[in-house]
């Protein structure tokens, strides 16, 4: 490391933080949708990676139904395409509660091995549809590129939008979980369910619109995801881990602590895999998170409980 | 206190029984009709039957949910292949490589000499305390970190999950150090004995069916000493018994520690029949594979796990041989199939639908005291919720597992 000059250590600390913002942006992306399922109802849904791959795969769908049909759309075809895989996701989420989940609230172990085995059939499925090899989408030419900040760094542009997609998404869910009706449900069923349903919650909607919704997120992950990686039916799995930590380490009911956790993991990510090789950045990053975890079990955020 | 070992000794009729079935299958029905082949690959099953037994300690009876034990499976195999590797590594043997004497992997990675913490694994005492030794060292350490702090349930399931993901990314990315995606491969002999042949093979088979039967013993063992009552008092009512003054965080590195010496021993058996390891076996998905095992087979039923693993194994290895599309598809129905409709696993089927039969018959054909009274009957009933899983905790219970993410004590 002391082979560069000042300048370019800066620069290269400037694009390694880039690049850890973009993966950061990917990571709250990944990690709201389960941190709305995993924080407020409690639920572990390991088949998470697998709804962010639909996500993904709708994208893919949708990159050659624009590409065949309607090249004059091309251009805007990314945004469309989050808004479907958002509810392609969705109701494949709402379907999933209403078929095993709502059957194990009482078991969170069991969900956990219930989900993996959603997990399981829907890789299989994927690959029976799509083929084992991974696909990539056509990116829009003006998202291809990147915009030269100066001479030394450049800021490639669907990064950008990734960035800008997690930002979006992360205000609606602010504002979803904070200012709309369900919302206040949600949290409602979550401090006391009994007494949310005598005040007349419909509790069991309100589960399922609030697995549905955290899928649905999911999608719209997956979907970003495509724009700086390819999609493969066992991607999914590959993330499932970094989610949770994420989510567990952020504190599982603080959205604020999701964000600021996704936040240092990835920087550290990024700025370690600069000095060591990605697996040992990796490995180190996680194995970081692991001990903070054991010293610290509530996450950094943690919300305080009257119990 | 001698009484009560031996109390804890005694063997229902039933007990006997079942042990006796099992020993027949894995020491006379097996060897017979399989060929030589056929057996090394039902010998390989029953090594991750020694994990299965261990979660069911963990699981079943603590209420430990380990999503790792591959970690400990893989390190107890890689121990015992370490020692198998450097034996075949002499000088002799790898003399066209630039650094002879040093196993292949590293002189592919140019390594010129052997890691430091590779030198004890010439000695073959020393391989074997570490089979056992290393996976509980790092059991404890995890135990101590988190059940003192009284991290449990979902929370204990992801950490340990994340250290099988981390494990396996070291492994794979220290290529030098450990043979790396392709493991520790081309082992040979066990103190110039070969590994490699038939006979060999048997033989070991039948170790490994020994080594199933001392753990299975120790682990019932355990089950049926106080030891094992309140580690069953504890999953259910974590909290009165810590009122009652025991320590719940010692019971429980106890258990786990247990759950990962069975393990260890699992994987350096597993390293010794098929003659490998790689990091494919420490991974996220074999880990959880092996808790379906158990669930298959019933979470609260020792005997049940060494079942519920062949069953599982045989089924994969049938299917992937003749369909692999739906061997996923299979594997992801059954699981919910278990989950949903039958939470104790086959154990759980033979002591609702079977045993009554049993018990049936033999009242019919006037046989008394052969099968004991349906209260004392079958170990999965004794450590069985007071409730059957199936139906859960009722209303404030459930309202408690409902907000259980946060990881604070309860009330």
């Amino acid at each position: 490391m002391f082979a560069y000059s000042l300048s370019e250590l800066g620069a290269i600390l400037a694009m390694q933080g880039f690049a850890g913002l973009i993966l950061f942006s990917v990571f709250v992306l990944m990690a709201l949708g389960l941190a709305i399922i995993f924080g407020q109802m409690g639920v572990i849904n390991m088949a998470h990676g697998e709804f962010m791959i639909l996500g993904a795969y709708v994208t893919y769908l949708m990159s050659n139904l624009f590409g065949g049909f309607l090249p004059a759309l091309f251009g805007a075809y990314f945004f469309i395409s989050t808004v479907f895989a958002f509810f392609a996701s969705g109701a494949l989420g709402i379907f999933v509660e209403w078929a095993l989940i709502r059957h194990l609230y009482r078991r969170p172990l069991d969900t956990l091995l219930a989900t993996w085995a959603v997990s399981l059939i829907l890789q299989q499925v994927y690959r029976s549809v799509f083929g084992a090899r991974e696909v990539g989408v056509t990116i829009p030419d003006w998202m291809m590129g990147s915009l030269p900040v100066t001479d030394l760094i450049e800021v490639p542009i669907n990064g950008l939008c990734v960035m800008a997609l997690a930002l979006a998404v992360s205000l609606g869910v602010w504002l979803l979980l904070f200012r709309s009706t369900w919302g206040r449900q949600v949290r409602a069923i979550k401090q006391n369910r009994v007494m949310a349903a005598a005040v007349g919650i419909n509790t069991e909607w309100t589960d399922r619109l609030t697995f549905g919704i955290g899928c649905g997120v999911a999608g719209m992950a997956g979907s970003a995801f495509t724009m700086i990686g390819s999609t493969g039916p066992t991607a999914g799995q590959l993330y499932i881990v970094d989610t949770f930590l994420v989510v567990v380490f952020g504190g599982a009911a603080s959205l604020l602590g999701t964000v600021a956790s996704a936040l240092s993991i990835s920087q550290a990510q990024s700025i370690m895999e600069f000095f060591l090789s990605g697996s040992m950045a990796k490995v180190l990053t996680l194995l970081l998170v692991v001990t903070i975890l054991m010293l610290r079990p509530q996450g950094l955020f943690a919300v305080r409980l009257r119990k | 206190m001698l009484a009560r070992m031996t109390g804890a000794l005694r063997f229902s009729p039933a007990e006997i029984a079942g042990f006796a079935i099992l020993a027949a299958v894995v020491f006379l029905v097996l060897p017979l009709a399989l060929d030589t082949f056929r057996l090394n690959l039902a010998g390989k099953y029953l090594t991750y039957a020694f994990v299965a037994v261990g979660l069911v300690l963990c699981w079943g009876a603590g209420g430990i949910l380990s999503l790792g034990q591959g970690v400990f499976f893989g390190l107890g195999g890689y121990c015992m292949a370490m020692f198998l590797k450097l034996e075949a590594s002499t000088p002799a043997a790898t003399r066209i490589q630039s650094t002879p004497g040093i196993p292949d992997f590293m002189d592919w990675n140019q390594l010129t000499a052997l890691p430091w913490w590779w030198e004890p694994f010439h000695s073959l005492a020393f391989s074997l305390v570490a089979v056992v030794a290393v996976p509980v060292a790092l059991a404890w350490i995890i135990g101590l970190a988190m059940f003192r702090r009284r991290v449990g349930g979902v929370y204990f399931a992801i950490i340990t999950q994340s250290l099988a993901a981390i494990l396996t990314i070291l492994v794979i990315g220290q290529q030098g150090f450990t043979g790396g995606v392709n493991g520790i491969t081309d082992l040979r002999t066990l103190l110039g004995w070969d590994i490699r042949t038939d006979a060999a093979k048997e033989i070991l088979y039948f170790v490994n069916g020994a080594l199933l039967f001392a753990c299975l013993l120790l682990a019932r063992f355990i089950l049926k000493s106080k030891l094992g009552r309140v580690l069953v008092a504890m999953r259910d009512q974590e909290d009165r018994v810590r009122f009652s003054g025991y320590d719940v965080a010692q019971f429980k590195m106890f258990i786990f520690c247990a759950g990962a010496a069975f393990a260890g021993v699992g994987g350096a058996m597993f390293t010794l029949q098929v003659g490998f390891m790689s990091p494919t076996l420490v991974g996220i998905v074999p880990s959880i594979e092996m808790v379906i095992f158990c669930a298959v087979g019933g979470r609260l039923s020792i005997l049940g796990a060494v079942y519920g693993t062949l069953l599982v194994n045989w089924a994969k290895t049938t299917f992937s041989e003749s369909f692999p599309e739906l061997w996923l598809l299979g594997l992801g129905a059954l699981f919910i199939g278990v989950v949903m409709a039958f939470p104790n696993g086959l154990a759980g089927l033979y002591a609702d639908h079977v045993e009554p039969r049993i018990r049936a018959l033999l009242a019919w054909l006037g046989v008394r005291g052969a099968m004991p009274a349906p209260v004392a009957g079958g170990a999965a009933r004794e450590m069985a919720p007071a409730r059957s899983v199936a139906g859960g905790r009722q209303s404030g219970r459930s309202l408690q597992a409902r907000g259980g993410a946060s990881p604070e004590p309860g009330p």
